[in-house]
Order: structure tokens, then sequence, then C-alpha cells
């Protein structure tokens, strides 16, 4: 009997050991790439700062890895099953210097009213007009690091559904030491002052409003991805030669310059042995290039811009991504703008080209 | 009570973020070229070739962008990408896939598009099985400069 109990408990240190370590594995594969390699923080909250991982629970953790922050690039990790989710909360804990709070779910009551008004004196400057958050929080990995994290999205619902009314008091009384965060008290705010700044920060649920471009048709178009949504495509009524020149006026109109012309099958096959039916025209425009990798540098992968023009059975037909297809994939508000402008631009690009 | 189950309904509502395996993305903490050799030789030994390097910062360090190393890396099947966009000529302008790699903080972030996307734009389930291979290799290969020392 005792030797029974000796396996099983080997048995379960055993596991426990595999799961810290594939918590490790996990959090290298899904985390570290905005997180950094030790949790010191890139475009992601730094993970191991002891001032925060000290002061939020575990389900802080867990919801936030499931839901993500919608429009601020963390993504909700609906993939990966309760085991793993757990396994990387342990692996994050593993960076406190103290054991992890209890989740306190009481609710917190205070003034709303009084509470926008001391968010505004005391929060907005690093957090934004109405909890939006600072400006570049968790939309870049190009900001100059001379913060070790910039302002949250108090607003953003997937903060608001992970975070307790507990932790955001505690959060405001205490501060983050390391970050620009400071103790209330140093702000001279009461505690009477703290649950009416909690009362606020939590009545933004209410006030949540999606972007006005992702209230329109868009969204649900995005939502269901189909072969027709992604591209967008018009027919030429000229030649091959014909469109492939009123393509490169039609860039040049939009004042992009053309950085080369090639057949889709470059480096694919032997050269001279092209389809000469697919023609690639690259195009850039050096500032608008800046400003979107700026906003997020994995656009990178959609660079430099691009139309394709194809003679396929007689028929001529010039195509593009579609930037509203591939905004969904970034979960990046800011970056959805420059989407929709970049839209703009191929559509008004292709229609030039076939008019 | 029941005003806030309202709410906390409402905002688990409204909390729909992108799914995580739509980009695939790691981080190396080998530098810039390090890791851009590492992608490379892990690409071909996956059996795909290289099509071009694209440079995409000649000139952002000049506009004040913090990385001067950035390349996005067009990799493809030869037989498989001509066979897609014969089918599927609307996946022309996502063809051949391509792959980010830039440089920061000292390290190297990787990323790309999916290619399991690709297979929600088609109907056939014998093709859409070559974009989730694609997708098992590009994670082969994004592992190889991840765990590269």
């Amino acid at each position: 009997m005792v030797r029974l109990f000796l396996v099983i408990g080997f048995l379960l240190l055993t596991a426990t050991a595999r799961a810290a370590v594939d918590g490790e594995e996990l959090f290298a594969r899904h985390c570290s790439a905005c997180h950094g390699s030790n949790g010191n923080g890139g475009v992601g909250v730094p993970l191991a700062l002891p001032s925060f991982i000290n002061s939020v629970d575990d389900e802080y953790l867990s919801k936030t890895i499931r839901i993500g922050r919608p429009g601020r690039i963390m993504p909700g990790f609906v993939e990966l099953d309760d085991a793993q989710v757990t396994a990387i909360t342990a692996y994050l804990r593993s960076w406190a210097t103290k054991p992890a709070p209890a989740r306190d779910n009481t609710v917190v009551k205070g003034d709303v009213k009084h509470g926008q008004v001391l968010f505004s004196s005391h929060c907005a400057q690093c957090h934004g007009e109405k909890g939006k958050g600072g400006k570049g929080t968790g939309v870049t990995f190009s900001r100059k690091r001379d913060l070790p994290i910039i302002a949250p999205a108090l607003n953003n619902p997937g903060f608001l559904a992970a975070a307790t009314d507990s932790m955001i008091r505690n959060t405001v009384l205490h501060g983050r030491e390391g970050t620009p965060m400071n103790a209330a008290s140093k702000a001279g705010l009461s505690k009477k002052d703290v649950n009416d700044l909690v009362a606020y920060v939590r009545s933004f649920a209410d006030a949540y409003q999606k972007p006005a471009y992702q209230q329109s048709g868009h969204q649900q178009q995005i939502s269901q991805p189909t072969e027709e949504d992604a591209v967008i495509v018009m027919e030429s009524p000229y030649s091959l030669a014909e469109t492939v020149e009123n393509v490169k006026l039609a860039i040049t109109n939009q004042n992009f310059t053309l950085v080369r012309t090639d057949f889709l099958d470059h480096g694919l096959v032997t050269e001279g042995k092209e389809n000469k039916n697919q023609v690639v025209l690259h195009f850039c425009n050096f500032r608008f290039l800046f400003d979107a990798l700026v906003i997020d540098p994995r656009v990178g992968m959609f660079l430099p811009c691009r139309v394709t023009v194809v003679e396929s059975a007689g028929k001529v037909s010039v195509m593009a991504i579609n930037p509203l297809r591939l905004s969904k994939l970034f979960n990046n508000d800011e970056l959805d703008e420059a989407c929709k402008h970049m839209h703009e631009i191929y559509t008004a690009i292709l229609e030039d080209a076939v008019l | 009570m029941m005003k806030r189950l309202l709410i906390c309904t409402f905002v688990m509502l409204q909390t729909i973020s992108a799914q995580a395996d739509e980009l695939i993305m790691v981080r190396s903490q080998q530098k810039f070229p390090e890791a851009m050799l590492t992608l490379q030789t892990s690409v071909k030994e996956h059996g795909y070739t290289v099509t071009r390097v694209q440079r995409i910062d000649v000139g952002l360090t000049g506009m004040g962008y913090h990385t001067d190393k950035y390349r996005v890396v067009f990799v493809a099947k030869p037989d498989e990408m001509h066979y897609l966009i014969k089918k599927y000529p609307l996946l022309i302008p996502y063809m051949p896939p391509k792959v980010s790699i830039f440089a920061e903080n000292g390290e190297s972030v990787l990323v790309t598009a999916n290619p399991a996307l690709f297979a929600k734009m088609i109907n056939d389930e014998h093709d859409k099985a070559i974009f989730h291979r694609w997708q098992n290799d590009i994670q082969e290969v994004f592992d190889d400069v991840r765990k590269a020392d």
C-alpha cells in the first residue's frame, strides 16, 4: 500500500514537473515573441515585473490568455486546451516573488461621476481619454525602450473581463513599482477616491464601442472569409500589356513609386521560362511604409504593395490582396485604419487601370 | 447584481480578439544574421524554394525607425504553387507565401500568415490538406529558428 502511494506520488511529481517544462515551452512558442524571451516585455507587458506578476491572480492571467485584448495585438489563444493555459500560467507564476493573490470578486462601489473627474486629472495623461490606452500601447515593436511599459487600455473588453474590481483597486492603491504608475497616496487620493476610480473604470464596459469601421458591414464580411473578399479583383477591357502600363500609371497617380515588375513565378522556374501572363507590379510609398511599420512591423509580410495582372482564357484581370480582410489577422485597431486607407488606394489603382 | 451580470455578459460578447493561430509568430534569441541563415536553411530542408529576399528597411532608420534589419522572405514549392493558382486564380495575390523577419531588441522576430487561412478560401478537402501541410512545415521551420542557439 505504501509502495502504491509512493508510485502515485512519484507520478504526480513527474506530471507537475512536466507541466512546468511544458509551460516554459508553450510560453516560448506562443508568448515570447511579444513578451520577450524572459518575460521582460516588448510590445507586450513585462510579465516578469514583480509588481505586476505579484499582484495579479491566476484567473486574470488565464482569462487574458483565453480572451486576449481585442484590437490591441494580444490575440485570444482559443486553440490552447485548459491544461496548456494552466501550464503557461504556472510558468508565469514562477517569476513571482510571493504567492499569487486569491481571486476576489467583491464588487467595489463608488461614484462613477467623481471617478471620471479623478480619472481625467490623474490617469488620462497615461491611460488616455476614456481609458483607451497610451499612444502606442500594444501596437508597436519599434517604440523607444525608455519605458518598461506603456499604459494599457483600461477600456479594453479583454482587460475588463479578466480583471476584478479588487485587482484594479489594489493597482491604483499601490501603483506598479518599476513603472510610471504611482500609488494613489502619492497623488493625494483617499480610499473613497480609489473606489470611485474603480467604479469609473468598470463603467467602460457600458461605454465600449467598436471603432466605426468595425461597425459597418465590413466586420461581418471579414469574419467569414471567402475566396472573394480576400482579394480585390477587377476585369480589364484592355490587353495584358496595356493593363500593365495602366497599372504603372495608376500607381504613380497615387504617389507611389514602382519598385519593380516581374513575373509571379520568378525564382521558381528557370529564368526565361516564367509564365508571361502573370505580371506582378511591386510599389511603395516610403512615408506610408514607415508609418505602417511603426504601427505594426508585422505588416511587412504584405509589403511592398503589389498588384498582379493576369491573362487567362483571353480575359485580363487585375487583382490585389484585400487589406480589410488582412487587418483582422493583426488584431490592431490602429492598423485597421491604415488597412482601410490601403484598401481605398488599391481600389483606386485597380479602377484607374481598367477604366 | 443583475446590472453587473448584464455588464459582464456584454463584456464577454465584446471580447472577440483575433485568434492566435491566424498569424504564426516566434522570437529567436539568435541575432538577425544568424536567424536569417537558420530560417533559409530550414526552409530548404523542408523542401521549399526561397524565391526572393526583399529588403524592407531601406531608408527607414533615417526616418527614425528603430531597426535597420527587416527582410521579407518569399518561399514556395513550385509544383504545388502552380497547381493551386491554376485551380484557384484568386489565390494569386497571396502567392508565394512570405515570412517577415526583423531584428528586435538584439533578437529576431519571425511572422507569417498561417497557411491554413488559405484553406478557408477553398472547398476541396484534398487541396485544403496542402495548406495544412504547409502550416505544419512552417511551424517546424519556426521551431528550428526559435530553438537555434
